[in-house]
């Protein structure tokens, strides 16, 4: 017999679980230990709260009605309804606050390895703490999340979100033009991105060769040496973060200035997490320092999500080795 | 972790520059050249495939790095590859054409609203034509496409043609210009990161060849 499931969504069976259950046992070990609280939201929220998050790009693609003909979505993330949760329940507590969750969100992506329309996270938000510590902190915590599932050749790639904007912003460049230049970024085409910094016609060399290559700057902290002018403060930002860090985990780092993430709430330090057994990240997260204001309770934050499929893809491939 | 890459080489109108261009980084390509059966050389690091599976394969990172043609890209927009260079060689157009004579495609646009082409670039077709504010059917062909106006199943085609001998030979005129596509450089986005130098010194001997 033969009974569809929806595409992009899959059954686990009793083996596989097995060792997803060890994967999440190790991660909440650790939350636990840190001082984070587990929280669950519902799946399903009302479209207009979700929309107040602004995921730019990523719209939900599981809508429904209610009996009231509401519109529900299901979440595309957890940062997004953390906020809300934050900003309804936490409003007389003690700052910082710790929150971690283990959740199914749901996105319309093209199914591939590891990458299910409905994806298990486990993550962590850290709400009230400032740049650099705060982000220090979930950095910190992101590798002992990682090396306690069992990973040993991960990297972390960090980058901000805010540099090649102000970039753009400090050569006066808006508009179209700069829409294009992003959606090159953005689309990872670094051909297209030359092309279109070169139809600008900046009569400025310097700010030519900055528009191309900073985006594909990527390496080991010398790569932030030699950034001047708007992009010196997003590199001293890195740089207090990476000084703040333990060396078992500032090893772990490799700068990344070309880094984008496709959720449009991040403000500062965004990161991805890299594994040599996977063709594709493992998850990733940022600073969101705008998105508590939005649901009316202004605090700077910052939390990162791991999908669980692809840690245990990466888990496998490296025991294989 | 080892730092040589894995290079995804397209058979076919890319390859034999492709290895050319291997060659110049001190690639020994020889092996590749003599044996057209073989599809894996892991001493040199090369895997050969069909252009449009380049993405795939590079994508999944199975190979780090590869070498396709822009068409291939455009059609397949949703892989998260790095596009890193133009390479400049296999440079083609992406057409469309139609039986020389009476352009049957505008006629069949004025008279019936709809202009049926035939292609193998669905994506890259259906783009230009909403670009351009005309309604078509796309017939999808796996085969020789210049087939399909010559039976009078479609009104024209979108096809990719280096010297435009194919389309002459059957009669076909070109009757507006699309694209111009030339062979890229692409990379897995997280070999990119964590084979950064490697990838970045190929780049640079790449651009300075």
């Amino acid at each position: 017999m033969i009974h569809p499931i929806p595409s992009g969504t899959r059954d686990v069976l009793p083996d596989e679980m097995r060792e997803l259950r060890a994967i999440l046992g190790a991660a909440n070990g650790v939350f636990e230990r840190a001082g984070y609280g587990e929280v669950a939201t519902p799946a399903l929220e009302y479209e207009d709260t979700l929309a107040i998050g602004g995921v730019g790009g990523t719209l939900p693609v599981y809508r429904l009605f209610d009996e009231q003909g509401r519109v529900l979505t299901l979440r595309s993330d957890m940062t997004v309804p953390i906020a809300r949760l934050v900003a309804s329940r936490f409003s007389g507590a003690e700052l910082p606050l710790r929150l971690c969750y283990f959740a199914h969100a749901y996105r319309g992506i093209k199914p591939q390895r590891g990458q299910s329309r409905e994806f298990l996270q486990a993550g962590i938000e850290l709400i009230g703490a400032p740049a650099p510590d705060g982000t220090a902190e979930a950095l910190t915590l992101l590798c002992e999340t990682l090396d306690a599932v069992g990973l040993t050749s991960y990297r972390i790639g960090l980058g901000d979100v805010a540099l090649y904007q102000a970039l753009l912003d400090s050569h006066g460049i808006d508009g179209q033009p700069r829409e294009r230049i992003l959606h090159e970024l953005v689309t990872r085409d670094f051909v297209g991105l030359e092309r279109e910094v070169d139809t600008l016609r900046l009569a400025d060399a310097t700010a030519v060769a900055q528009l191309k290559r900073i985006p594909q700057l990527r390496g080991g902290p010398e790569v932030l040496d030699g950034l001047d002018g708007v992009a010196h403060e997003a590199a001293e930002g890195l740089r207090a973060i990476h000084e703040r860090l333990d060396a078992a985990v500032a090893e772990r780092v490799i700068f990344d200035l070309g880094l984008v993430r496709d959720l449009g709430y991040y403000t500062g330090a965004i990161f991805q997490v890299y594994d040599p057994r996977l063709g594709a990240p493992l998850g990733g997260g940022g600073r969101y320092d705008d998105l508590l204001g939005r649901f009316g309770r202004p605090l700077p934050a910052v939390g990162w999500a791991l999908t669980v499929d692809r840690l245990h893809i990466a888990l496998a491939g490296e025991e294989r080795r | 972790m080892s730092d040589r890459l894995t290079i995804a080489v397209p058979r076919g109108a890319l390859m034999r520059e492709a290895l050319d261009l291997l060659d110049t980084l001190g690639i020994d390509t020889s092996e590749v050249r003599s044996n057209d059966r073989k599809l894996l050389f892991e001493d040199v690091g090369i895997i050969t495939m069909r252009p449009s599976d380049v993405p795939t394969y590079v994508e999944s990172g199975a190979a780090d790095v590869g070498i396709t043609g822009k068409d291939v890209l455009m059609e397949q927009p949703e892989r998260e590859v790095y596009e890193l260079l133009d390479l400049g060689f296999g440079r083609c157009l992406m057409v469309l054409a139609s039986v020389a004579g009476d352009d049957a495609g505008a006629e069949a646009l004025r008279r019936l609203g709809v202009m049926r082409v035939a292609t193998k670039y669905r994506r890259i077709a259906s783009q230009h034509f909403e670009r351009t504010g005309r309604q078509v059917e796309l017939v999808e062909v796996k085969g020789s496409v210049e087939l399909a106006p010559l039976t009078g199943m479609v009104d024209a085609i979108v096809d990719l043609t280096a010297t435009g001998t194919t389309l002459r030979e059957n009669g076909l005129v070109i009757r507006e210009e699309i694209a111009v596509t030339t062979a890229r450089l692409i990379a897995n986005p997280v070999a990119h990161k964590l084979k950064a130098a490697a990838i970045d010194a190929m780049v640079e001997k790449l651009r300075a060849a």
